[in-house]
């Protein structure tokens, strides 16, 4: 694989395989990291992410904090509630794929430079499948506000790439989980509405608790 | 500055809106701009497309910088007005789409609630691109869109590739905006035809996350192959 410097951002429109070069990298870096260890993977990674300053690296640990939150939420406090069919699915799938986004990001701030976020303890409101749900549509929606929200302020547009292909994917998280609890898949309207960061910390703080 | 054709569902503290105010001097040159080289009609449906696309469907996913040569492609085409219009073409097609599917009967109950909601929403993004597009030189025209409307199930397959696709057209050039005011807005919608894809999908009982944790971008020329079929003229 060459190593051009993918900050110029030209060549990170590229498109390769289909996908921009700085998803393709995460994409790669994570499952490359699973089995060659991540000392392997810092090469093409840090390539990717090199040119970001101080701030990207600030929005992305803001960023790998939530997804600590959200992959704690589905994959350990999933197991305390007693979740069953559709909703214990989703949970085990989503909690997966937020575990990849922990992954992508710790090694996104890795290579820009700076150090990751460390993974906080949380704790739930949630008792039951009906609480559960409730808690994952406000915590994914909270998550696509906080990325939209953050996202104009990232230079690197290698990032934004990355973080606009993690957001995708908390949007679908919300509506599928608004299809199961019976809440709107559109709670916005057309237009999601993006949030400070004061406005995601109000509504995330109080679950983090150290 | 107050806008009395405004949608009122579209809160005044959309980023849209903000963006419309903020681009007036812009706007102000590229109408000059426009009128010295003669652009009397805005490019529409593939015109609109292969303009965004500097000419060329084969080009890469960032926008060519707009020619001298043609008013149309100076005046729709380039940079973040070539993307705006290029998203603008993608959400005429899809309002026209819901509302066919919803004229053909097919659909009743909260199923039909749902595809309302999504043509009202699909209706107001079009609505605010084409302000935005206003507002840095000429919006695309509207494109005449053809879909087969055969039964519920078939619809509902059509549905979900159209905003998967739509997912991806947006997430694709999100990169290369030049505006923070206009990427703000593209990542409003971009997230909302997320939601509407998943949604499609959850109904077909496919997976609402098809491309697993990372959503996929997908280039100009990737979504044109897909709408062509689509576009009448």
């Amino acid at each position: 694989m060459e190593r051009s410097n993918l900050a110029d951002s030209d060549i990170g429109a590229v498109e390769v395989h289909g996908m921009t070069r700085a998803s393709f990298i995460l994409r790669g870096a994570v499952a490359t990291g699973a089995t060659l260890g991540a000392g392997a993977v810092a090469p093409y990674v840090s390539n990717a992410f090199a040119a970001s300053g101080g701030g990207d690296v600030d929005i992305l640990n803001f960023a790998l904090t939530l997804e600590y939150l959200e992959t704690n939420f589905y994959t350990v406090k999933a197991k305390s509630v007693n979740l069953s069919g559709e909703a214990k699915a989703l949970a085990a799938m989503f909690g997966d794929e937020e575990a990849q986004h922990v992954a992508a990001l710790t090694k996104a701030v890795q290579a820009s430079g700076g150090t990751p976020a460390k993974q906080p303890s949380f704790t739930f409101p949630a008792t039951d499948q009906a609480s559960f749900l409730k808690l994952a549509y406000t915590l994914e929606n909270v998550g696509v506000g906080a990325y939209n929200g953050a996202g104009p302020s990232l230079q690197n547009k290698q990032l934004l790439a990355a973080a606009g292909s993690i957001v995708q994917v908390e949007a679908r998280h919300a509506a599928a989980i608004g299809l199961l609890a019976g809440q709107p898949v559109t709670p916005d309207g057309a237009f999601d509405k993006p949030l400070t960061k004061a406005q995601v910390l109000k509504a995330a703080g109080p679950l983090i608790k150290a | 500055m107050s806008d009395p054709s405004a949608t009122p569902s579209v809160p005044d503290q959309s980023v849209v809106k903000r963006l419309a105010r903020d681009d007036v001097e812009r706007k102000k040159f590229l109408r000059m701009a426009g009128k010295t080289m003669g652009a009397g009609v805005a490019a529409s449906g593939l015109a609109a497309f292969i303009a965004a696309c500097g000419g060329s469907s084969s080009s890469s996913g960032t926008p060519a910088t707009p020619s001298t040569g043609t008013g149309t492609t100076a005046a729709t085409g380039g940079g973040d007005l070539g993307i705006v219009n290029y998203a603008l073409t993608l959400e005429y097609l899809e309002a026209q789409f819901y509302d066919k599917v919803i004229a053909s009967g097919l659909f009743s109950g909260s199923t039909l609630a749902t595809l309302k909601t999504f043509r009202a929403e699909e209706h107001q993004h079009v609505q605010a691109l084409a302000k935005v597009a206003g507002s840095l030189g000429q919006a695309a025209a509207q494109p005449k869109g053809k879909f087969p409307i055969k039964n519920a199930a078939q619809v509902t397959k059509l549905a979900a590739t159209v905003e998967n696709v739509g997912a991806a057209a947006y997430l694709g050039q999100a990169p290369n905006i030049k505006s923070p005011q206009i990427l703000a807005a593209a990542l409003a919608i971009h997230t909302v035809e997320a939601r509407h894809a998943a949604t499609l999908n959850t109904a077909l009982k496919l997976s609402p996350t098809p491309d697993g944790a990372f959503g996929k971008p997908m280039t100009m020329a990737q979504v044109l192959a897909i709408v062509k079929p689509f576009i009448a003229s």
